[in-house]
């Protein structure tokens, strides 16, 4: 999706793969996983000074997770957004489900994929609210430089939200 | 990280923790293939163990498991025991999706669609409709479509791997020998199904009527793999993994991820060796981080050379 959007993309697994590096997307998996990779490759720091240096970092699903500061969980984190997720807040995969929700910034409705899916319980109040269910469930965020979608864009063809994103590199951190 | 991280987490299962959003009128779609394949998408590069015990899922859990599949036995315990092999009791499998938080997988025999429905009813994540149990129809595997939750399914060849699409599965796994340790049939189900891909991309549509008929598959799907390049679902193996090493190879050769059945629990140590195939599946391109990762694990599984197994103790054979 990012290199139809005419960007290079490379596959972040050790410290050193992420120099030279614009941005860093984080997807979806399992969140417990992340976390162990991460402590076992001493990812942790260098993702955070790259979160520091101001550069766009976006998270979904599992890599929202990864971003919260509070996730209820003892696992290993990054701590970086001001946000308390709830994982699989929804159930379990046979309650995984496809719903249209209104995105701030986006002109029409955009397609979410939700699967086993966190969401954003709580933020502090120097986070921004992007998207929310009817029901007033937080389901994307974005403070500064960091963006979490408890849904996956990478699912679908709508490139929109890569494109928010994407002009998160040229509008850096408050 | 403590082994009792996990259990304060856990909420009663069916009953969404909150938010579950009974009164809201928008539209939700449930159960659809991008759903069912978008779950098994999340788990490329990752490993999915067999877990006999809660126990045994905390410490998959915890070495970077993406899935665990539940199970009374694993598969060299079935082939050691003989007799007619089920689904496993569902008490034994809901107290492993309370232990873990990753997705919880389980196995029904193949074409046994009410052991499908009971693993549908207790809510785990991915059924895996396997020839590990003793089958329960000779002529038809289920009708996978008629659940919400995804299955995956074993295959040795291309044609069977759309056969089992063409029904629904959202996922496909080689078939391998299981309970042998022996990895050699993995990897030729895995060179079977990738090469014959590399074959479609080379073909003229002309060509993909033949081949489609040739290998027993329905033409739209021989098409879609064709135009993709690829399987249209998640591509993992399955079958004899034993060591980081395996399961590095397997990724090389272009699998999207590694099952390790008997593997793991059947070792000298199985939370070294469930950790290093997890890290030798991430990094299956850096061969220090493999060779590390290798060292001192302890005994390995004691193996069955395929070879010198007679046809009726063949499990790949089942299923079509």
């Amino acid at each position: 999706m990012l290199r139809r959007l005419g960007h290079e993309a490379v596959e972040v697994r050790l410290p050193q793969h992420l120099d030279d590096l614009d941005a860093l997307i984080m997807p979806g998996g399992e969140s417990t996983t992340f976390g162990k990779l991460a402590v076992r490759w001493g990812l942790i720091d260098p993702i955070r000074r790259f979160a520091a240096s101001g550069k766009p970092i976006w998270g979904t699903c599992a890599g929202l997770i990864f971003l919260a500061k509070d996730v209820g969980h003892d696992q290993p984190t990054l701590g970086l957004m001001d946000v308390r997720v709830v994982r699989n807040a929804f159930g379990r995969q046979i309650d995984s489900f496809i719903t249209p929700i209104k995105v701030k910034g986006l002109d029409a409705p955009f397609r979410a994929v939700f699967i086993r899916a966190p969401i954003i319980a709580e933020v502090s109040p120097n986070v921004e609210v992007l998207a929310q269910l009817e029901d007033g469930t937080i389901v994307a965020a974005r403070q500064g430089n960091l963006l979490g979608t408890s849904f996956h864009p990478e699912l679908t063809n709508d490139t929109r939200m890569h494109e928010l994103f994407l002009s998160m590199l040229a509008q850096p951190a408050r | 990280m403590g082994e009792e991280v996990n259990a304060n987490m856990q909420h009663p299962i069916g009953e969404p923790m909150n938010n579950g959003n009974p009164t809201s009128n928008q539209p939700r779609e449930v159960g659809s293939d991008t759903l069912k394949r978008g779950l098994a998408q999340m788990l490329k590069g990752g490993v999915i163990m067999d877990v006999v015990s809660p126990e045994q899922a905390r410490i998959a859990e915890n070495a970077g498991a993406v899935a665990v599949m539940a199970l009374e036995r694993v598969p060299a315990d079935i082939r050691r025991y003989g007799g007619v092999a089920r689904m496993s009791d569902p008490a034994l499998i809901e107290s492993i999706m309370r232990a873990v938080t990753i997705p919880v997988m389980a196995k029904c025999r193949i074409g046994h669609f009410v052991e499908a429905r009971i693993l549908e009813a207790i809510g785990v994540d991915y059924i895996d409709e396997s020839e590990v149990l003793t089958p329960a129809d000779e002529e038809h595997h289920i009708d996978k479509r008629q659940f919400k939750v995804p299955f995956v399914c074993g295959a040795r060849n291309l044609g069977e791997a759309l056969r089992r699409i063409n029904e629904g599965a959202a996922m496909i796994r080689s078939k391998g020998e299981a309970g042998t340790g022996d990895v050699v049939e993995a990897v030729r189900h895995a060179r079977a199904i990738l090469g014959e891909i590399a074959r479609l991309k080379t073909m003229k549509r002309e060509e993909l009527y033949a081949y489609a008929k040739e290998i027993g598959a329905p033409y739209h799907l021989v098409e879609e793999t064709a135009d993709l390049g690829r399987l249209p679902v998640v591509l993992f193996a399955a079958g004899g993994i034993a060591t980081p090493a395996d399961a590095a190879l397997l990724m090389n050769i272009g699998v999207d991820g590694i099952f390790v059945g008997s593997g793991i629990f059947k070792s000298g140590d199985p939370a070294a060796r469930a950790q290093a195939i997890v890290q030798a599946t991430t990094h299956y391109q850096d061969w220090h981080i493999i060779a590390e990762v290798s060292k001192n694990l302890g005994e390995p599984m004691v193996g069955i050379n395929v070879s010198t197994l007679p046809e009726a103790e063949r499990l790949a054979g089942r299923g079509w």
